[in-house]
C-alpha cells in the first residue's frame, strides 16, 4: 500500500494508506489502507456506524482525512475533488431528489451538472430509465416515489456520468428481495461488460456476497479482514477446529440401533486428526478435527453399510465469518454524529 | 479489452482536464464550474414556486394602492395639470391620506421576497438528501452558493422590472403624462438600488440556510433580523444617541447637532436606512443631502432639484455599503459551507 502517488499502477483504481477520520475524540475510520483493483467487486461490509459511509465520504472529497491520504484512479480527492467527481458515479446513503421534479428532469439536471451535450443526455437517460425499470414512472414526480424507486432512480442517477468507478452507499437498503437481485444482477452486468470498478457497502453480508469479487470487514473503523471470500474462510479455518455434523440412518431408513450408533462413534474418534466427537441430538453427531475430515467419514460410513442423510461442514457460511469477526470487533455502539 | 483500456484512459483524460479546467480558474475563469446549470435549475424552480407569486402579488397591491393614494395626494401640492418637474416620482414618494408612500411599503416588503427565496437555499437540499448527490457532481461547491443567488437575484429583477413597468403605465393614466427621460434614467437607477436592497436580504437568508440544519429556523432567523431593522433599531438608536449625546428641550445648538449626527450615523448600521436614504435621493432630485444640515449651509442656496447624476453620487456610499454586506455573508457562507462534511 506504500504506492499511494499519482504514478500508481494503472490496475488499482483505489487506494488509501493510513487513511483516519477523527470526530473530535470519536474515531471513525482508523488507519485505513485499503485498496480496490480495476474491474472488480469490492464490498465493504460492517455493521452500522462502523466508518464504511464516512470513508466512502472521504474517498469523494466530501469530508476532509483527519490524517492520511486516498487516491481515485490516481486523483487526490481532497486536492483534485472535480477531478474525482467526474469519474465516480456515487449513490449516497439515504438518496432523495427533488420533489417537485420528475425523475427524469432529476436525472437531466444531473447530466447538466456534467456537462453532458443535451442530446446525449436524452440518450443516456432513456436508456438508463429502461435499465432500472422506471420508464413508465419516469414522467411523474419524484415526491410520489417509494423507497425502492428512488434507490433504482439513484442508479441511473450515478451512471448518467458514465462513471469508470461507481461507488455504492447500502445500495440495497428499502428495496425488495426481487429488486435486489435485479440491482446485484445489474452491478455484476456492470463490471462484466463495461469493465467498472465498483465500491459497496453494506451491513447486509449475505445479500451481496454472491457478487463481491472481494470483501472488507469493517469494524468500528477499522478493517479488520480483507480478501476473497475464500480466503477469509480459510483465514478463519486455521484458527478454529473444523467441525463437521452428521446424521445417519439404516440402509431400510431407520434410525440407528444403539449397537451400531456405538460402532461408529467409536470409528469416527478413531480417525487420525480427531479431537472429538459428540452426540448432540437424538440422531445428530459433531465431530471436531484439526482438518477436513469429511472424505474420511464419508469412507467410514460406507463401510459400515450406513447412509448419510446429513454430512457437511458445520458455520463457516460467510454470516459465520461475519458474526465471528464482528464478536472480535470492539464495541459496537460507536456511532458517529 | 484493450477497446476497454482506451475508454478509460480517454475518461480520465477528460477527468484531468476538467480539472485544469478548474484550476486555471485564478487565470481566466470568473465563475465557478457547474454554476450555469445550477442557477437555470433554481430559476425555473423560483418562477414555478407558490411562495414567490403570493409575495409578488402583495408587494404589487401594496404598490398600486399606495400609487394610486400618492396621486390624490400630490393635487393638493399643485396645479391639476401636473406640470411641475418631476410630477412622476412623487408617485413613488408620496404618502397618501391613509396609505404610505410606494417607497416606504417596498423597504418593508422587499425584503420578505429575499428571504422568501433565499432561506432554504441549502437546508432544503440537506433534509431533502439531494445536497450529497449535488456535491458529488463535479462542480465546484460555490458554484451551488452562487448559482442559487444569482437564479434568486435574476428572479427578482425580472418581477421589480415588471411592477415598475406596470406601475409607470398606471402614472401614466394617473397623470396623463408619459415619464420624461430623466424620470425614467431615475427610475431604473432605483430599479437597480432596490435589486440590490433584495440581494441584501437573499444573501442574508442564504447565509442562514447554510448556519441552521432547519428551513424553519432560518427562516424564523431572517424574519428576526427583518423585523429587527424595520421595527426596532430606529427606537435603539434613538435611546444610544440621547444615552451618549443628549439633547434636552433647551439644548444648545451644538447639542442637537452631535445628537442629529450621531443618530444619522448609528441609523446607517441599518440596511433599512440605506436604502430608504438612497431610494429617497433617487427618487427626489430636491434630496440635496443625505446627512444633517445647519442652516448655515442652505443660507442663500437656490432650491433647485440635484441633476442625476448629482443624486447618484449622493447615493454611491449607500449602495456600496449595501453590496459590501452581501459580498461579507457570501464569505461567510462560503468558508462555513466549503470544508463542511456533506453527509446524507
Amino acid at each position: 500500500m506504500a504506492g499511494s502517488g499519482p504514478d500508481i499502477s494503472p490496475e488499482v483504481v483505489i487506494t488509501t494508506s493510513g487513511l483516519t477520520k477523527r470526530y473530535g475524540k470519536f474515531t471513525a475510520v482508523d488507519r485505513l489502507d485499503l485498496t480496490v483493483n480495476r474491474g472488480e467487486i469490492f464490498g465493504l461490509l460492517g455493521p452500522n456506524g462502523a466508518g464504511k459511509t464516512t470513508t466512502i465520504l472521504m474517498l469523494l472529497g466530501l469530508t476532509e482525512p483527519t490524517a492520511g491520504t486516498a487516491r481515485v484512479a490516481g486523483f487526490d480527492p481532497v486536492r483534485d475533488p472535480l477531478a474525482v467527481k467526474s469519474i465516480v458515479g456515487y449513490l449516497p446513503d439515504n438518496v432523495g431528489f427533488y420533489p417537485h421534479m420528475t425523475g427524469r428532469q432529476n436525472l437531466r439536471y444531473t447530466a447538466a451538472l456534467n456537462r453532458v451535450p443535451p442530446k446525449e443526455a436524452e440518450e443516456r437517460i432513456n436508456a438508463l430509465l429502461e435499465q432500472v425499470g422506471l420508464s413508465e414512472a419516469a414522467d411523474k414526480r419524484a415526491g410520489t416515489y417509494s423507497r425502492g424507486m428512488r434507490q433504482r432512480l439513484a442508479v441511473a442517477d450515478a451512471l448518467v456520468k458514465k462513471p469508470s468507478v461507481l461507488i455504492l452507499d447500502e445500495p440495497t437498503i428499502g428495496i425488495d428481495p426481487e429488486g435486489v437481485k435485479d440491482m446485484l444482477a445489474m452491478l455484476e452486468r456492470l463490471r462484466d461488460e463495461e469493465g467498472m470498478t465498483i465500491l459497496l457497502s453494506s451491513h447486509l453480508l449475505h445479500q451481496v456476497q454472491e457478487i463481491c469479487d472481494r470483501v472488507g470487514i469493517f469494524v468500528g473503523g477499522r478493517l479488520i479482514a480483507c480478501g476473497k471470500v475464500e480466503e477469509l474462510e480459510k483465514q478463519l479455518a486455521q484458527r478454529e477446529d473444523f467441525e463437521t455434523e452428521l446424521s445417519v440412518v439404516t440402509q431400510e431408513g431407520k434410525e440407528l440401533p444403539a449397537a451400531d450408533k456405538d460402532r461408529l462413534l467409536a470409528a469416527l474418534r478413531s480417525l487420525p486428526g480427531v479431537k472429538s466427537v459428540a452426540e448432540e441430538g437424538r440422531n445428530l453427531i459433531a465431530v471436531r478435527s484439526k482438518d477436513d475430515l469429511r472424505a474420511d467419514i464419508g469412507r467410514v460410513l460406507v463401510e459400515q453399510r450406513l447412509v448419510p442423510v446429513l454430512l457437511r461442514r458445520r458455520g463457516l457460511t460467510l454470516d459465520d465469518i461475519y458474526d465471528r469477526y464482528f464478536a472480535e470487533g470492539v464495541s459496537t455502539d460507536r456511532v458517529p454524529a | 479489452m484493450s477497446q476497454l483500456e482506451q475508454s478509460l484512459s480517454l475518461r480520465f483524460k477528460k477527468g484531468r482536464t476538467t480539472v485544469e479546467g478548474s484550476g486555471s480558474r485564478s487565470r481566466g475563469r470568473f465563475f465557478a464550474v457547474g454554476i450555469g446549470p445550477v442557477a437555470r435549475k433554481e430559476l425555473a424552480d423560483h418562477l414555478g414556486s407558490l411562495r414567490f407569486g403570493i409575495l409578488l402579488v402583495l408587494i404589487a397591491v401594496a404598490a398600486i394602492a399606495a400609487m394610486y393614494a400618492a396621486s390624490g395626494s400630490i393635487k393638493s401640492y399643485t396645479s391639476a395639470d401636473y406640470s411641475f418637474p418631476f410630477a412622476f416620482l412623487y408617485l413613488f414618494t408620496v404618502s397618501g391620506e391613509n396609505l404610505p408612500s410606494v417607497i416606504s411599503f417596498i423597504v418593508f416588503l422587499a425584503p420578505l421576497l429575499g428571504i422568501a427565496l433565499g432561506f432554504d437555499a441549502l437546508n432544503s437540499e440537506r433534509s431533502q438528501g439531494t445536497l450529497s448527490r449535488l456535491m458529488s457532481q463535479p462542480i465546484h461547491r460555490d458554484a451551488v452558493l452562487h448559482g442559487k443567488f444569482l437564479a434568486g437575484l435574476g428572479v427578482v429583477s425580472l418581477a421589480l422590472a415588471a411592477l415598475l413597468a406596470i406601475a409607470v403605465g398606471i402614472g401614466i393614466v394617473l397623470l396623463g403624462k408619459p415619464p420624461s427621460a430623466e424620470e425614467i434614467g431615475r427610475l431604473i437607477a432605483f430599479l437597480i438600488a432596490t435589486v440590490i436592497y433584495v440581494g441584501f436580504w437573499l444573501a442574508l437568508a442564504q447565509l442562514f440556510s447554510v448556519l441552521f440544519r432547519q428551513a424553519a429556523t432560518s427562516a424564523l432567523a431572517s424574519i428576526a433580523v427583518w423585523l429587527f431593522f424595520v421595527v426596532f433599531a430606529s427606537l435603539i438608536v434613538g435611546l444610544i444617541a440621547d444615552a451618549i449625546a443628549p439633547a434636552g428641550d433647551n439644548a444648545t445648538y451644538a447639542e442637537i447637532y452631535r445628537h442629529e449626527t450621531l443618530v444619522n450615523r448609528l441609523d446607517r448600521i441599518s440596511p433599512v436606512t440605506l436604502y430608504e436614504e438612497a431610494s429617497t435621493a433617487l427618487l427626489n432630485p430636491s434630496v440635496r443631502s443625505l446627512g444633517v444640515l445647519v442652516m448655515s449651509q442652505v443660507d442663500r442656496a437656490i432650491s433647485s432639484p440635484l441633476g442625476f447624476g448629482q443624486s447618484l453620487l449622493l447615493v454611491w456610499p449607500q449602495l456600496i455599503a449595501l453590496v459590501g454586506c452581501v459580498l461579507a455573508f457570501f464569505t461567510i457562507s462560503y468558508v462555513l459551507f466549503m470544508r463542511e462534511e456533506i453527509r446524507a
